[in-house]
């Protein structure tokens, strides 16, 4: 694998304003990443979006991955060096034309089966900071069940609100869980 | 429209107003109650199955809070368990109303978590087609917003010109709709003969036609009384929501991924960026955002000449329409976020590879489900009837918001 090239004016900023913190970076086709701490999260968003030479106005998108088996190995973000769950913010900056991912990984503390709270499954929102950040948090919230602090209005987005799952993790079925599982199989013999 | 609640299906009073028992002499000025109105999913003003819950107070909308979700078909997890090429019919089925744009943008992705550069007669083509299918799009939005707004006429203008582009794309692809022509490394059949004729046969019967629709209704002062200084999105707002697309674009904003973070060959090409100037009202409003559809049709017009005069004929080498790739696919490992813009804003895919023949994870960013999102803060203090107005001014499509 080819070395990254970490040149990203952004990254120097960072590490010079926030001195002892252990951030992690990854490049790949022209993309870089920044891997925050989870407990850092909400001030270097903020530094991002104020800085005047960062100046990151715009967060286009909030996503959530779960690694639960990633077989890649040799990535800094990837479990063992990361964790399970990530949460990827993009950043855009209208007046310096970059973009930024900035990454959180998250390892859960329970059976991530089912639909309890997990005390370690939760991140700052970001609401404060971009109101355009809260349906998006929502899905990933609908999607992981990783929770966001200080989020207005925490809800479900695009299940309903009695589902039972959160369905985008990797541990649950694609067919779903429930009526569907336990369907006999009927094939020409037994029919 | 039916007065429910949403929990007991009744309508109730919120609050008590303040000021003296009600039936004592005191008591001067008519009391209102405070009622929640819901509007959708079924409604013909919603552009689908979108929900809106209104909190209103006579006339006066308080509160909009839309509920989504109705057409969720977990592309996104299907996107984990299939193989890149057979997403992208998943993708046409996100905005109905431009296909082609979406499977570009997943191709897009999946093109550059492989590495794959392509011939320039494919990028060509490409551009052409989206283009024609940004016009498709924004004729489809401009009709169903005359209709929205009570106007029927200019709707069998835009559908009568639409599907002349439909007739085009089944020329290239056999189908309408869900065309899936878009793929990886390129596209799936060349152009037939004569085609670019025919794209020129129709950008010469079109382009005079738009100047026909700013009189049948742009400049139509019962549509300027419904659409001016309604809905306004300032400029700060539009950033902070993450609003992209036309919606930011009316709000005086210039930001076109086509110019700012440009992909195939646009560098090439020659276009304006239409912003919203406040011809009519308050810069940001409704008409500002229709508008800037209204002129983009044109640029569009422009992109494909332009194309039409550079594309390498047929060919091998720069003249061919797709590069060969293996049938099972596998990028390398790694994770990719690309943007194009769409007809409705900016179209993202997030893409992550474990160098498998499948994505591990694969996400739309949908641009009209971060324009939706502005929707409450813009229906504060508006009238109920200025509601469908905002809505439509967004140009939602619930099978992208959804996904």
């Amino acid at each position: 694998m080819a070395k990254p090239n970490l040149d990203h004016p952004t990254l120097a900023l960072v590490k010079q304003r926030f001195v002892g913190v252990k951030f992690l970076a990854a490049e790949f086709r022209g993309q870089t990443t920044l891997v925050v701490p989870a407990d850092k999260l909400h001030d270097v968003m903020a530094f991002l979006r104020d800085d005047s030479a960062c100046a990151y106005n715009f967060l286009s998108d909030v996503i959530g991955v779960d690694y639960l088996n990633y077989p890649a190995k040799g990535r800094s973000d990837a479990p063992g060096g990361g964790g399970r769950f990530a949460v990827i913010y993009m950043l855009v900056s209208h007046e310096n034309n970059r973009r930024l991912f900035v990454k959180v990984m998250l390892n859960p503390s329970r059976d991530t089966r089912g639909i309890e709270q997990d005390p370690s499954l939760r991140v700052a929102s970001v609401c404060d900071l971009w109101p355009g950040a809260e349906w998006p948090e929502r899905e990933v919230f609908d999607m992981y069940g990783i929770r966001f602090d200080e989020h207005p209005d925490l809800r479900r987005i695009l299940t309903w609100e009695a589902y039972p799952a959160h369905p985008l993790r990797k541990d649950y079925p694609l067919r779903g869980r429930g009526e569907r599982e336990g369907y006999r199989v009927v094939g020409r013999d037994s029919a | 429209m039916t007065t429910t609640d949403t929990h007991t299906e009744q309508a109730y009073i919120i609050e008590r107003p303040e000021g003296p028992e009600p039936g004592t002499t005191d008591q001067v000025d008519v009391q209102t109650e405070e009622m929640l109105v819901n509007m959708g999913p079924q409604h013909p003003s919603t552009h689908g199955v979108l929900r809106v819950v209104l909190r209103t107070d006579g006339e006066m909308v308080l509160e909009a809070v839309p509920h989504i979700g109705y057409l969720h078909r977990c592309a996104e997890k299907i996107g984990e368990n299939v193989a890149y090429y057979q997403y992208i019919p998943y993708t046409d089925r996100m905005d109905y109303l431009a296909g082609m744009n979406e499977n570009w943008t997943f191709c897009l992705a999946a093109e550059r978590l492989g590495g794959i550069e392509l011939p320039r007669r494919a990028e060509f083509i490409r551009i052409i087609i989206c283009e024609l299918n940004r016009i498709a799009s924004h004729l489809v939005s401009f009709g169903t917003y005359g209709l929205d707004i009570g106007a029927f006429t200019p709707f069998l203008y835009a559908f009568r010109e639409r599907e002349y582009i439909l007739d085009l794309f089944e020329m290239v692809c056999g189908a309408r709709l869900t065309y899936s022509y878009l793929t990886i490394g390129g596209t799936t059949h060349d152009l037939p003969d004569g085609y670019l004729d025919k794209v020129t046969e129709f950008l010469d019967y079109f382009e005079p036609k738009i100047a026909e629709y700013n009189d049948l209704l742009t400049y139509n002062q019962i549509f300027i009384k419904r659409t001016a200084n309604v809905g306004v999105i300032p400029k700060e707002m539009a950033i902070r929501y993450a609003l992209t697309g036309p919606v930011i674009r009316g709000s005086g904003i210039p930001y076109d991924l086509r110019r700012d973070n440009p992909y195939s060959l646009y560098p090439e090409l020659d276009f304006d960026v239409i912003v919203g100037d406040g011809e009519v009202g308050e810069l940001g409003d409704c008409w500002d955002r229709y508008m800037v559809r209204m002129k983009e049709m044109v640029e569009s017009c422009k992109i494909i000449k332009q194309c039409i005069e550079m594309i390498p004929p047929a060919g091998d080498g720069e003249g061919s329409y797709r590069v060969k790739l293996p049938r099972n696919f596998k990028p390398d490992v790694g994770e990719v976020y690309v943007e194009t813009e769409n007809p409705r804003g900016v179209l993202g895919f997030y893409l992550e590879s474990q160098g498998g023949p499948m994505p591990y994870r694969c996400k739309a960013r949908a641009a009209t489900f971060c324009n939706l999102s502005v929707l409450n803060e813009m229906c504060r203090d508006v009238l109920l009837a200025d509601v469908p107005a905002i809505v439509g001014s967004i140009d939602v499509v619930m099978g992208q918001v959804d996904r």
